[in-house]
């Protein structure tokens, strides 16, 4: 299992490098001047040509590629042109946060998405399948803004259960931390159970349709440890490797969904970056979520061979 | 909904005494503030923190006279080349450090010198300055300059403490410390600005309360929703389409105050290839384009008739507005004949971009639904506000749907846009006779001669029309009604001196 893992992370340095290249080259080909939105409204051209010399905008993309991924290397991403803060600092400090989110977003979509999945399989043509296949489209449908205003204006201007938006650190106050993020995590999650509640939904409904659960079922086994123990299992292969890939999904919805309830985390940081042309956060950012997102696949393929032993050649 | 307002108000009651001891403000802004020092941030927002957190060497009145903040008294020179101010002798800073003459020296010094200084524009005419004695300042002007007491009033005149600026340098804004009502606590980047009460601030008496938390919040729906179920106390910037809401709303209260900028249209008349068009070239054009708007429709559509529509850099409000230009009718007759006069009695097309926020966008689409009528085809091209103002300085563009955010004085909305090689003339637009009114304007200390010398320009810059003014937006708080104290100013600040809570 170790030599598997370290094989795999060797593999993925050169996938790293193509991600930080790709993130350099293509923030640089965005239109827009970061020096000019720092200048603020008057655009002083001392403080310009000092900001510009100062940033090594004006050396060649590739010393300044070189140059960045060197510091990289040695744990420096840079600082904010916005703020003056190290990137590292900020990374340090958004990563708890959109972690929280995309983890609660996941158990929500996991808690709803699989047993509905396995029901609706096990019920198939049911009315059980139809009203969870309908709950489904439905939370694929509607877009997460739109939800989340609505849930806003629900459940905290009218009710007042829960907080409008904000963040509260979870080693702070873990109560009133879990109920500021139950929103957002629940309007993330929704979207996400549905895709997880169609892709169970067809692998039960391939494995229930197998032999050895026709075998199991013929040993007189009762009919839940059929579904969990037998069935289930098996099933949970394609599960795992769609969850994974949900998992991107989450860190991309988690960008409008912070921006909706105003959670300071990766997501918003990003797009605040993207606007004022700020960088070193975007590049600092964007590699950190493509290292995470490789690890994720790492685990992943890991777990592949914890559910299923047979897998051992991968 | 009653039952639970009832509820509330019982328990705003029980809680009333408590809450006088321990009251925080929460404040919503639209944006998240760059960074948190005065010689190097660059936004509005940014400036909303710092009246709570750093005092200036003057403030400035609701009709925008000048008073004493750290200054208390300040005296020209008869050449006008001396300004002379006796300072405060019980202010200090949140660190301790005393605000003396040598604290002046030492702030104006960095604002001219530090590399990073936004501020250096803004203090270019002081050529020295000196410590007279603990509590006076002689500033030494290059010339006369009628705009820097007023540059004194932002963040210019702010004082930051010369022991924290020494040992920071460029990272004072991770940790800034000045000398006002409030001292900085924490900051959470796009989450929270934490201020807390400096209880040996020179007029502490009139502070009631004990931390102000900012929140940045920059969805206006949200926003609104935050204070609505009371997670905020106030909020900046109400969107004018929530105006109608939140008037019928016994919870909460709105103040208002025409801001000191404007918005409109910068045309690019002579700054590279980019001018090189019919509108760019012939005034006629440009004119025909001004009369085939109705400011008054926009204000309706596009604001609900929350802002001020205008035609001049400043809003028709203000003291120096030029009141024989007033904001003009629609007259389709008149730019359709502009326009055949100039040749094209056929109608024409012209390009104009525009940032690509729903409001701006509105505004542009409204613009040009009106202008088609006279004849004259908009091709609107949204940009991405960074895309925008790149091409802006560039010249790469033919006109751009742009604002500016207002300067307490005059000269700040208009010398340099419009002056020969002026620092954000993007349109190129450069006119010997215009140059020479506002120099002058710039120099003078006496009123009457500065208003006659704009009131001069404006004639000649409403022909030429190198900028098409639009409107100016109206600064809107909406608050709890559990607020009481709270000042509009037309600087869009929140000033908490005398606000109280409960």
């Amino acid at each position: 299992m170790l030599a598997f893992l370290g094989r795999r992370c060797l593999i993925a340095i050169p996938t790293i490098i193509l991600i930080s290249i790709f993130v350099f080259g293509m923030q640089k080909l965005l239109p827009g001047d970061p020096v000019l939105a720092m200048a603020g409204e008057e655009r002083d051209p001392e403080v310009i040509a000092y900001l510009r010399e100062k940033y090594r905008l004006n050396d060649p993309i590739v010393v300044q590629y070189l140059h960045w991924i060197g510091n990289a290397l040695r744990g420096d991403l840079g600082i904010s042109l916005r703020t003056n803060q190290p990137v590292t600092e900020l990374i340090g400090e958004k990563l708890p946060v959109t972690l929280q989110l995309a983890v609660m977003a996941l158990i929500i979509a996991m808690v709803i998405g699989i047993p509905a999945g396995v029901l609706s399989a096990y019920r198939k043509g049911t009315w059980v399948d139809w009203v969870a296949n309908t709950i489904a489209l439905s939370g694929l449908s509607v877009p997460n803004f739109w939800l989340g205003i609505m849930m806003i204006l629900l459940v905290s201007v009218k009710l007042g259960w829960l907080p409008a938006s904000g963040y509260q650190p979870l080693s702070e106050d873990p109560l009133q931390s879990i109920k500021t993020m139950l929103m957002p995590a629940f309007v993330l999650g929704t979207a996400i159970a549905a895709t997880l509640m169609r892709h169970t939904r067809s692998a039960m409904l391939g494995v229930l349709k197998s032999d050895y659960v026709r075998t199991a079922r013929a040993k007189g086994l009762a009919e839940g440890v059929v579904l969990v123990k037998h069935a289930l299992r098996n099933a949970l292969v394609p599960i795992v490797t769609v969850t994974t890939l949900l998992f991107g999904e989450l860190l991309a919805g988690a960008v409008l969904t912070e921006q909706i309830f105003t959670i300071p985390g990766f997501g918003k940081l990003v797009v605040d970056a993207v606007f004022n042309r700020d960088y070193a956060v975007v590049q600092g950012i964007v590699l950190c979520t493509g290292i995470a997102f490789i690890a994720m696949n790492i685990l992943a393929d890991a777990a592949y061979r914890v559910l299923n032993p047979r897998m051992t050649d991968l | 909904m009653t039952l639970k307002r009832h509820f509330g108000f019982a328990l705003a009651f029980a809680l009333s005494t408590t809450a006088l001891q321990a009251a925080d403000l929460r404040i919503g802004l639209q944006e998240d503030p760059d960074v948190l020092d005065p010689d190097q941030s660059r936004t509005f927002v940014g400036r909303i923190v710092y009246a709570s957190l750093c005092d200036k060497l003057v403030d400035i009145t609701p009709d925008l006279e000048i008073i004493p903040q750290l200054a208390t008294g300040w005296q020209w020179s008869d050449d006008g080349l001396e300004l002379t101010m006796t300072l405060r002798e019980d202010a200090s800073f949140h660190d301790g450090t005393p605000f003396d003459a040598a604290a002046v020296v030492a702030n104006i010094e960095r604002s001219k010198n530090l590399p990073e200084s936004r501020r250096k524009s803004e203090v270019k005419s002081i050529t020295g300055v000196e410590a007279v004695d603990d509590h006076t300042v002689k500033f030494t002007l290059g010339a006369p300059d009628a705009t820097l007491i007023a540059q004194f009033a932002d963040r210019s005149g702010m004082m930051l403490s010369p022991t924290a600026t020494a040992a920071a340098g460029t990272d004072f804004g991770l940790n800034p410390i000045c000398s006002g009502p409030f001292k900085f606590d924490e900051r959470v980047q796009q989450d929270r600005i934490v201020l807390s009460k400096f209880d040996d601030y020179w007029n502490a008496d009139a502070i009631s309360f004990d931390t102000v938390t900012f929140l940045p919040i920059p969805d206006t729906t949200v926003r609104l929703a935050n204070l609505r179920s009371g997670d905020l106390d106030m909020l900046e910037r109400l969107a004018a389409t929530d105006v109608a809401s939140v008037s019928g709303d016994d919870a909460l209260q709105m103040e208002q105050a025409v801001s000191l900028g404007y918005q409109g249209i910068t045309v690019n008349v002579a700054n590279g290839a980019g001018a090189d068009n019919p509108l760019g070239q012939d005034a006629r054009i440009r004119k025909a384009l001004s009369l085939a708007i109705d400011r008054n429709i926009i204000n309706q559509v596009v604001f609900e008739g929350a802002f001020a529509p205008g035609n001049q850099s400043f809003p028709p409000t203000s003291p120096w507005y030029n009141t024989d230009l007033p904001v003009p009718e629609r007259d389709v007759d008149a730019a359709k004949a502009l326009l055949a006069e100039a040749g094209y009695p056929d109608g024409i097309d012209i390009e104009i971009q525009v940032a690509n926020n729903p409001v701006q966008m509105q505004l542009m689409q409204v613009v040009q639904a009106m202008a088609s009528e006279a004849g004259i085809n908009i091709e609107l091209v949204a940009k991405e506000f960074a895309t925008l103002l790149r091409d802006q300085s560039a010249g790469d563009y033919t006109a751009s749907q742009i604002g500016w955010s207002g300067r307490v004085d005059p000269d700040g909305n208009i010398h340099q846009f419009v002056t020969s090689g002026g620092g954000i003339n993007d349109g190129g637009y450069s006119n010997p006779q215009v140059d020479a009114l506002l120099d002058s304007a710039r120099t003078s200390t006496d009123l009457a001669t500065r208003k006659a010398n704009y009131d001069a320009a404006r004639v000649i810059l409403q022909e030429d029309l190198p900028l098409i003014y639009l409107y100016h937006v109206t600064w809107i708080w909406a608050l709890d009604t559990d607020l009481s104290g709270f000042t509009a100013y037309p600087d869009g600040m929140i000033r908490l001196e005398g606000v109280t809570k409960g």
